[in-house]
């Protein structure tokens, strides 16, 4: 799902919110023509109040995630029949939920599971799909044939179709099955993005000076290769991260992800579903929570995007 | 041409014969690892162990290896992949029914689903896209663009879930207390989940829902390519000539755009086809996705295995077909 979504947008191309600032952005770095483009982003990343915003959002998250006794002195678990789905009020902003556990609490300590699953499988599959990317697209011929093949077998599996068979044959659902499931499926779309960005500056001048110089294949893959693919690999971490915070939403949604004792987003709303009508709050508060954190990661994404592609300057 | 397509269609026989591997394993682990799946017939009482085993053998579990825990059972494997390719023997589930005819009874409601999400998507996300190309930086641009980036970043079963209540229970119920309103838009259209009675009008929403995701990104590949090609020497050409802004945007600028949004909601099947469980699960509309679901929780290995394979080979047929049309539509690609 939305996987596929921002792969598409990752590779096939450009939102183009760059077009609008571009006549100042160039101005300015014919200015500062000695700085490098990792300088140059780090400017343009800070002016712009979208990217501030998202990473404000991010961080919040994180610390609730990190820290969730710094947001609530409460616990999610204490809970009381009696105040079964108690509306919002001054001491419990978020109300109580069907169990009568305090909402805010649930919300705030529900930010972890999903942090841990989305970082946990995007760390797998940039190490993962980067290592399988840069050897397929370095060495060519018979090892690219093997790890094109095996790329293909995950990449032909829908996404969320593989997710809910692995998971429901594993039979044990929590974070760390979930996160190998959501790393197993994706790390192909990774591994695509470098390998065809390795092909293309293999062969570049500077890349036959240092082999002519004498640097052995590790030194040339990891120190003069790999670094013209850190940029898009950073833009597509950043938006999968967003896609794996839904994607474990989705999972715990369908039965098959977090089950209840624990906290989490996709819990909150599973289980409130049908409350919808009679009490909004109850699914409005998870699933803006939820909407937020995603968001931010995509606009970031697009953010880093605009300022790491020279194209857009 | 032709030698590509021989190409590619090699290149399908590892793939198609690692993922029904993979998933082979995995259901094999899991009957190891946690039993045989036909107790689950007998319920709480305990069949006698002729009976079992008789069952066992008759629903084709009784491979010993399926026993020893680890162990990948090539042999279970090759006589899988024979039946399937060989004699289009896909099993039968657990009431012995057969996985294509299965299959068969499914298909028609996710077809009909993801049909109605490919046009919807393309109509509505091709509309926005050119609306938005052709008024750069205005404010249906950016209209466009906003509330684009917040359809992609609402999970697909939080729309559902919210569409269902809002459209289906509650502004579905105004309409079916109303008496001039025809039956098939109070109890069909706006129907809360899929009827039988109304297999197509029921499905509509469902469909919607499933496009929605990926009409945002459709709507920003069309505004992209627009605006890329707005400025191209061809149509500044075209205009120059004195022919009519209809013709310009409609002929020289759209057919252009449209190759790399007709790419993308061609990929965007194999996606659609997985979202359409998450729909079909929301909406209870029996579909193949409802199919897989329940054959993974009861652990019908030649279900999940038949059903995944027809729908790997369906991805990569219409990614093939896709790659083709592309070298159709842009004369500059051409496979060799």
């Amino acid at each position: 799902m939305s996987d596929a979504t921002s792969a598409g947008t990752a590779v096939g191309g450009a939102p183009g919110s760059g077009d609008g600032r571009a006549p100042g952005e160039k101005s300015r770095s014919g200015k500062e023509r000695n700085a490098s483009l990792w300088a140059d982003a780090r400017r343009q990343l800070v002016r712009d109040p979208v990217f501030m915003i998202a990473i404000l959002y991010i961080f919040v998250v994180g610390t609730m995630a990190a820290f969730p006794k710094l947001w609530t002195s409460q616990d999610p678990r204490a809970c009381d029949t009696d105040q079964s789905r108690l509306a919002p009020s001054w001491e419990h902003p978020f109300g109580f939920n069907i169990q009568g556990c305090d909402y805010y609490s649930h919300a705030i300590y529900g930010a972890r599971p999903s942090m841990v699953i989305a970082i946990m499988a995007t760390g797998g599959i940039v190490l993962f799909g980067g290592l399988m990317g840069l050897l397929a697209g370095y060495y060519g011929g018979w090892v690219d044939g093997i790890i094109s093949r095996l790329m293909d077998i995950f990449f032909s599996l829908p996404f969320l179709l593989g997710a809910i068979v692995f998971l429901t044959l594993i039979k044990q659902q929590n974070v760390v099955t979930i996160a190998l499931v959501l790393f197993l499926l994706s790390w192909p779309t990774i591994a695509r993005i470098i390998r065809g960005s390795v092909i293309s500056s293999k062969d570049l001048d500077y890349v036959q000076a240092a082999r002519a110089v004498g640097a052995g294949n590790g030194r040339l893959m990891f120190r003069h290769i790999l670094p013209n693919a850190i940029a898009p690999m950073l833009v597509y971490a950043t938006i999968v991260l967003g896609s794996f915070v839904a994607a474990e939403a989705t999972l715990t949604f369908l039965g098959i992800g977090l089950q209840p004792p624990a906290q989490s987003w996709g819990i909150m709303i599973s289980a409130h579903d049908v409350y919808f009508l009679e009490d909004p709050w109850l699914l409005l508060f998870p699933c803006g929570l939820l909407i937020g954190t995603v968001l931010s990661f995509i606009l970031m994404g697009d953010a880093l995007r605009d300022a790491l592609d020279p194209k857009f300057r | 041409m032709g030698r590509y397509v021989i190409r590619r269609l090699l290149q399908f026989i590892p793939t198609v014969l690692g993922t029904m591997f993979l998933l082979h394993y995995m259901t094999s682990l899991a009957i190891q690892f946690s039993g045989n799946p036909v107790r689950a017939l007998f319920g709480d009482r305990t069949p006698p162990p002729a009976l079992l085993q008789a069952v066992t053998e008759r629903l084709g579990y009784g491979d010993p290896c399926l026993e020893q825990k680890g162990n990948p059972c090539f042999g279970l494997f090759l006589d899988r992949v024979s039946g399937v390719f060989l004699h289009f023997d896909f099993g039968i589930n657990m009431r012995r029914q057969e996985v294509t005819e299965l299959v068969a009874n499914a298909v028609p409601f996710t077809l009909k689903l993801l049909l109605i999400a490919i046009i919807f998507e393309a109509a509505v996300g091709i509309a926005a896209g050119v609306w938005a190309g052709l008024r750069g930086g205005s404010f249906a641009d950016n209209l466009v663009k906003i509330s684009t980036v917040f359809v992609i970043s609402v999970p697909i079963f939080v729309l559902g879930v919210v569409v269902r209540e809002f459209v289906g229970v509650k502004f579905g119920n105004v309409l079916r207390d109303q008496e001039w309103i025809p039956d098939v838009i109070a109890y069909g259209f706006f129907s809360p989940g899929f009827k039988p009675d109304y297999p197509f009008a029921s499905l509509l929403i469902p469909g919607m829902v499933l496009g929605s995701v990926a009409l945002a990104t459709t709507a920003r590949l069309t505004r992209t390519s627009i605006m890329e090609n707005i400025r191209a020497d061809f149509v500044r050409t075209a205009r120059a000539k004195g022919l009519a802004n209809k013709r310009v945007i409609g002929v020289h600028t759209l057919r252009n755009s449209l190759i790399p949004v007709i790419t993308y909601l061609g990929v965007d099947i194999g996606s659609a086809m997985a979202g359409a469980v998450v729909t079909e699960t929301i909406f209870n509309v029996p579909g193949i996705g409802r199919l897989v679901t329940a054959a993974a929780r009861t652990g019908e290995s030649p279900v999940i295995i038949g059903v995944v394979t027809m729908l790997v080979l369906v991805i990569l047929l219409v990614n093939l077909l896709v790659d083709l049309l592309y070298a159709v539509l842009d004369p500059r690609i051409r496979y060799e």
